[in-house]
């Protein structure tokens, strides 16, 4: 058994939700100086367990230990006060604020004048934590020009100010590029030496066994087990999530490719993506790597018709198309799947079968008037296609988890007969599990003879499903490469590093 | 409470407003004559409230619907009376002029169609300039209210032949009351059964995802706020019908009840939800409960509280159930 005693000891804790357990005798304990990796797949019980730390959720039985003495948080501020600080998967900062404001909002610093804050006091006391940990961030700055790395140190930042002792961080690389990601992993380093206990929380099995001094795995609510992370190994780990072996992690690739169905000839558009030349076939997968702003989504977004093209041509089926507006891209069968559901894939709180159709009514027959029941049976066939799990076609939208959610947006795209794909991140943000289903479900479309583009920040994931990768740096095409023939360390040279 | 419930409740309030009523004042209100009479009063909040519903559902607002009433009206009244052949001094000096329904028929589409002008303006300064609809509606308020004011130096124009539209009947149904079911019916439909239904909801949900699925966003928002526009030129004509003049007054603050119908119905201010059948409801609530305070010979200050209430209490339990769900 590993070490029991230590600065964090939660024993114990069970917590219900309705009828569902969320969290049954789970003990779990952190110590400082070290970081401690939470696994597990989606609805695991990760999040209540950090939320209950948190004091987000009070646990129904069991205790929570911080230096030996039994601790209850009311409420979220007694936690911070605590030094227990979570970092969010989503950040909350306030956009139109600077660094500094964001740090010390709440605890703002004030002058000898009551009510009235001392701008450069908390400036300096922010420079002084930079210099501390090494970060190099103006305090001045608004969060908004700021890149989503740097918003994660800011982050941090408000954790060290309030004299954090234990930082919980919850999927922190999920939006981050590899570059970035590997920053964040130096800081983490630096916390750890200065004797932080950190909590991590990922569903990347890579980065949990670079990271991780210990790693406690989670399963339906329940400890499946802890131990130090060099006595386990990233398939062992895996098993222990999904409670069965992930032999064949990525589907075999049977690829059939077939005429030229796409392509693009020296597109630029005003968002900065210049001179791009590329086509796809059917029934191929084409992978896109490069870091976070190399102009990935931006190119996705100018095939899409969301950004008008300034330069170039597009040939669908060799014939030359205009695309002007999302409608015009979704008439020649072309499907663009963003990297944010939320915000321009879905209407979170509208009906999935009104999701589903949205953009074809004239597809389906119902270009005039809607038939209801139609629609419904219809969205129920295409949901059991791609085996969504949901209460029913007619159940909102943000009723379904992550993963399902994706695959309404995918059959969305399947009802509009899209023959070319463009996924953006399109596993970002969950678990594994749901994740094998997706890259199943490319596998498939691609086997149905659809020309596909994926998007992606992780190279294992285009190296296991792609049958040729792009590369792309600031805006331009760098490489086009068939998968056997590169390696990951050629994509990423070529994606990070100046000729 | 589920989705079933919070549909309901509104529907339950109106019939507890009709049961309170029928309980205080049993003689007076419940008549067949009391009943036409606060459907009639309906029929002009309704139809305005038809067009305001599609607006909230895409997450808009229109605060210029009352002075876009009183123009409307003035200018359906001029050209009326210009179609009749008055002269400029009869005109404004507010004689009697005969008309012949043909004069009368031309006026109304005039005033119905400045109504779409209206609406169309609204719709292009939102969309084109892409500001926001309740800074663009607050200051067309304004400068409806002042046109309608500047139309005759404050004075109103009379058209005392100008009534049937109000108390002309069909199959003893007064034709304001069948105005309002036959636009309050068409919208519903629309709303419900066709593709523009479904963009209405797409762009108050989330716009973005409406533009990525391929609908032009900006056509949709400024055939809502033209069609809304439309619909606030009839309400006008019926108003003018019903007091055979049309005055510069005419809908002050009248926006404040057409929104208040259409949020107790169930439309939410941040859009992507609500019915047809909820804001007929909520037109109905709010006309009853005021019938039974004029009965009850409440005060009208009182009832802008008692109505102000009301609107909290809508949204508050709204809120509630939303929460509930999550």
């Amino acid at each position: 058994m590993p070490q029991t005693s230590g600065q964090l000891r939660m024993e114990g804790i069970g917590k219900v939700f309705g009828p569902v357990v969320a969290l049954q005798d789970v003990t779990f304990c952190a110590r400082p100086g070290t970081v401690h990796a939470l696994c597990g797949e989606n609805g695991a019980g990760k999040s209540t367990l950090m939320k209950i730390l948190a004091g987000v959720h009070p646990p129904d039985s069991g205790r929570v230990l911080l230096d030996g003495t039994e601790i209850t948080f009311e409420h979220p501020g007694a936690a911070l006060d605590a030094g227990v600080s979570m970092l969010y998967q989503e950040l909350d900062l306030a956009e139109d604020l600077t660094v500094y404001e964001n740090i010390f909002l709440g605890s703002e610093i004030t002058s000898s004048i009551p009510f009235v804050i001392d701008r450069s006091a908390m400036i300096q006391r922010t420079r002084e934590i930079c210099q501390q940990y090494g970060f190099e961030v103006d305090p001045t700055s608004l969060i908004k020009t700021l890149t989503t790395g740097q918003c994660q140190i800011v982050e941090l930042l408000k954790a060290l100010q309030r004299q954090a002792k234990i930082i919980v961080m919850d999927e922190p690389t999920s939006s981050l590029s590899e570059a970035e990601a590997n920053r964040l992993f130096e800081v983490i380093g630096t916390l750890k030496k200065r004797g932080l206990t950190i909590i991590y929380i990922s569903h990347r099995m890579d980065e949990v066994k670079l990271l991780a001094d210990e790693i406690s795995v989670l399963r339906d609510g329940r400890l499946v087990g802890t131990d130090s992370a060099d006595r386990m190994d990233i398939p062992a780990l895996v098993k222990m999530m999904v409670g069965r072996d992930l032999v064949d992690f990525y589907p075999t690739r049977d690829v059939k490719l077939g005429t030229v169905y796409f392509q693009a000839y020296s597109l630029a558009s005003d968002e900065g993506i210049r001179d791009i030349s590329f086509d796809v076939h059917e029934g191929e997968i084409v992978g896109m790597a490069g870091l976070v702003g190399a102009g990935r989504s931006e190119l996705a977004r100018a095939i899409a018709g969301v950004q008008p093209l300034m330069r170039g041509s597009v040939l669908v089926k060799g014939k030359t198309v205009k695309i002007k507006t999302p409608s015009d891209a979704i008439k020649q069968g072309i499907a663009f799947l963003t990297e944010d559901r939320k915000r321009t894939g879905l209407c979170v709180n509208l009906p999935c079968s009104w999701n589903m159709t949205l953009p074809n009514y004239e597809r389906i027959g119902m270009k005039k008037f809607l038939k209801l029941r139609k629609e419904q049976q219809l969205c129920e066939r295409f949901g059991e296609k791609v085996s969504v799990k949901w209460s029913g076609a007619s159940a909102p939208a943000n009723s379904l988890s992550g993963g399902n959610q994706q695959k309404v947006l995918i059959s969305k795209w399947l009802m509009a007969d899209s023959e070319f794909m463009i996924f953006d991140e399109p596993t970002r943000g969950i678990d594994v599990g749901a994740k094998q289903e997706v890259y199943l479900l490319l596998n498939e479309l691609a086997s149905q003879g659809k020309a596909i583009m994926m998007i992606s920040s992780e190279l294992p994931e285009l190296f296991g499903v792609c049958d040729r990768i792009l590369v792309m740096r600031r805006g331009r095409l760098v490489g086009d490469f068939n998968t056997p023939e590169t390696s990951p360390e050629e994509i990423m040279h070529l994606a990070a590093v100046e000729d | 409470m589920n989705r079933f419930t919070k549909q309901l409740l509104p529907f339950c309030s109106l019939i507890f407003i009709i049961s309170l009523w029928t309980f205080l004042e049993p003689d007076t209100f419940l008549s067949v004559q009391n009943f036409k009479n606060v459907l009639s009063r309906s029929s002009i909040n309704g139809i305005m409230a038809a067009g305001m519903t599609y607006i909230i559902i895409t997450a808009g607002i229109d605060l210029s619907v009352g002075s876009m009433l009183a123009m409307c009206g003035m200018i359906g009244s001029v050209a009326m009376l210009g179609f009749s052949g008055a002269s400029l001094a009869e005109i404004t000096g507010g004689s009697y002029v005969e008309m012949t329904s043909g004069t009368m028929i031309m006026g109304s589409l005039v005033g119905i169609a400045v109504g779409g002008l209206c609406g169309f303006a609204n719709g292009m300064l939102i969309t084109r300039l892409k500001l926001a609809p309740f800074i663009v509606t607050l200051g067309m308020m304004s400068i409806f209210r002042g046109a309608a004011y500047l139309m005759n130096d404050g004075k109103p124009f009379a058209v005392s032949d100008y009534a049937w539209l109000d108390i002309g009947t069909v199959a003893g149904i007064p034709s304001a009351v069948l105005l309002f079911f036959a636009v309050l019916g068409a919208a519903g439909f629309v709303l419900k059964y066709t593709p523009f239904g479904r963009y209405t909801y797409a762009i108050g949900s989330n716009v973005e995802t409406a533009f990525h699925a391929g609908i032009d966003v900006n056509k949709v928002l400024v055939t809502i706020y033209t069609v809304a526009g439309i619909c606030v030129g009839l309400a006008a004509m019926i108003t003018t019908s019903r007091a055979s003049t049309s005055q510069p007054t005419a809908g002050l603050a009248l926006e404040l009840d057409i929104i208040a119908a259409v949020i107790i119905g169930g439309c939410s201010p941040s859009g992507g939800k609500g019915t047809m059948t909820g804001t007929v409801i909520g037109t109905l609530l709010i006309s009853f409960l005021r019938n039974g305070l004029t009965l009850l010979d409440v005060s009208t200050n009182i009832q802008l509280v008692v109505i102000g209430g009301i609107i909290l209490l809508a949204v508050t339990t709204d809120q509630i159930a939303t929460k509930r769900e999550k």
